[in-house]
């Protein structure tokens, strides 16, 4: 792919926290094409989630140069070009559910009625029809997240940065949640930037996954996945599915990370 | 619609139910009063120490009028001093949470002012705004007001996950926007912690206010007046007024609180 048609491309980032502090990233350079679902794996520590805020602008490089949809992060941050899940929920309590997922719509200035429209849209797609009127208190954790993913596509942003954001879930929950992310992402068309500590959920979601290590974060590897879409429950039974785990298990090894 | 009418946030508990959750306090006090009525003076004779609760209240029906035009010109230096007090206290925290540099430069002090005995301060007062002029007291009861709400809405302001700042970031949106629908919303518990202290802090102020000198129909003169001339039974009455504004005032702000936080999960129902 060339760089005019890439969501994301990323040269020589480094990030230093601290005056000559911990070398949470270094060197990473990564394309990331329109429609790809990314994942970003790795130890604790390898910078995986650094990685994500600053092509969010939400950190900023210490060097190197990033673009997003072809301008600066920070423009494209600017541009709302963006929607962002975190492994937390990060509901506003007292806000409901519909008013959670409206709240971009509302900062961004959108009229009422739209914003009753795409709540609606969104709570059927994330299939929570009828708790719009619950507060987050009163949801599963699986629920909630759920509300977080259609807080985060309401101004339907082509690129979605997700923090682990099925790392708090139980497995049954996650999984369910993958096969629904994955409906859609296949709906959207949308371009997936993905973190996680799961190799299983890496290689089931991803077009491809990239592995990083820490002590300095880098990139080691990127594993291509070429299970056919859409996937299905079946996938993980595939023994293509059980290879690819394997490739990857054995990358974040090689990057010398302890499992 | 099913789940949601299951779990609504304020299923009311049936009136039945929730009066019998009171019985145990009510039996109490009905043992404290009656204690106070007739085992007290069983006991010895000492009406200087706390006449029968029947006499308390013959003296409040006697001067009932005067007692409660004092109560509420007590009151209304309470009020003042609440409403001063709370909203500059609220509003230099929004400042402080706002210019961090400044808030960390001025915390020390405000922690270590919120310990100091401020009714220390009542003579002084008293010095500063002339010991008849109601702003003494104001002044009083704002002081000390002011640093439990400061403290606490500073907390409130402060204690945000990071997420949900790097969330609204992500939004772009501009610091004035943050404060309004994010640290804001998410101070109002402590707020109305503070609120609540406050409300019972400002009795306090405008009573201890009274107590070294204003004007003779306010209720702290009233109690020092009639100390004085041995009408303890006109003392209580006093105090008796004191303390029932105070409770009323507290219940005022714990009701406000219910109202503006029926979306935080400690104010519905049934969740003991």
């Amino acid at each position: 792919m060339s760089t005019s048609e890439a969501v994301v491309s990323a040269r020589s980032i480094s990030k230093t926290f601290g005056k000559g502090g911990v070398n949470a990233l270094q060197d990473i350079d990564l394309e990331v094409g329109q429609g790809e679902f990314i994942s970003l794996i790795g130890p604790s520590g390898c910078g995986k989630s650094t990685l994500l805020r600053v092509i969010g602008d939400l950190v900023e490089p210490s060097s190197g140069e990033i673009l997003v949809n072809g301008k600066s992060a920070h423009r494209a941050r600017l541009d709302r070009d963006y929607g962002i899940v975190f492994q937390a929920a990060v509901l506003y309590d007292w806000r409901t559910v519909a008013k959670n997922i409206a709240l971009p719509l509302e900062l961004m200035g959108y009229d009422r009625a739209t914003r009753a429209g795409r709540v609606r849209e969104l709570l059927h797609l994330m299939e929570l029809d009828g708790f719009e009127k619950h507060y987050p208190w009163q949801l599963s954790g699986g629920m909630q997240q759920r509300v977080s993913i259609a807080r985060a596509l309401s101004f339907s942003p082509a690129l979605l940065l997700m923090d682990e954001p099925f790392g708090a879930l139980d497995e049954m929950t996650r999984e369910r949640l993958n096969v629904e992310l994955l409906r859609i992402w296949a709906e959207l068309g949308s371009t997936v930037i993905f973190v996680t500590h799961s190799i299983s959920e890496a290689v089931y979601l991803s077009t491809r996954v990239v592995v990083m290590s820490p002590r300095p974060g880098r990139i080691t590897s990127v594993v291509p996945i070429d299970l056919p879409q859409p996937r299905t429950f079946e996938t993980r039974e595939d023994p293509r599915f059980f290879e690819l785990v394997t490739q990857v298990r054995e990358a974040l090894h090689a990057g010398g990370a302890e499992l | 619609m099913n789940a949601y009418a299951q779990s609504a946030p304020r299923a009311e508990r049936p009136w039945g139910r929730r009066l019998r959750g009171w019985v145990p306090a009510l039996v109490v006090l009905g043992l404290g009063l009656a204690a106070w009525e007739w085992l007290l003076p069983a006991l010895g004779d000492e009406r200087y120490l706390l006449p029968p609760l029947s006499d308390v209240l013959q003296a409040f029906w006697d001067d009932r009028s005067e007692l409660l035009e004092a109560g509420w010109i007590t009151f209304k230096e309470a009020l003042g001093g609440f409403v001063l007090g709370c909203s500059l206290a609220f509003v230099l925290a929004l400042v402080l949470a706002r210019w961090r540099p400044f808030g960390n430069a001025l915390m020390p002090y405000m922690i270590a002012a919120n310990a100091v005995p401020i009714v220390a301060f009542a003579p002084i007062t008293n010095a500063w705004f002339g010991t008849l002029s109601p702003w003494s007291k104001i002044v009083i009861a704002a002081v000390l007001c002011f640093f439990p709400v400061l403290v606490n809405t500073l907390r409130g302001l402060t204690s945000v996950r990071p997420e949900s700042i790097e969330l609204m970031r992500s939004y772009a949106v501009p610091q004035r926007v943050v404060f309004r629908r994010v640290r804001i919303p998410n101070s109002l518990p402590f707020v109305f912690s503070a609120l609540k202290i406050a409300s019972v802090l400002a009795m306090i102020g405008a009573v201890v206010g009274d107590y070294f000198g204003g004007s003779t129909d306010a209720l702290g003169v009233k109690v020092v007046s009639a100390v004085s001339v041995a009408q303890y039974e006109t003392a209580w009455a006093a105090i008796l007024v004191a303390s029932m504004l105070g409770i009323a005032f507290y219940g005022a702000v714990a009701f406000a609180e219910r109202l503006a936080l029926s979306w935080h999960p400690s104010t519905r129902a049934g969740n003991e």
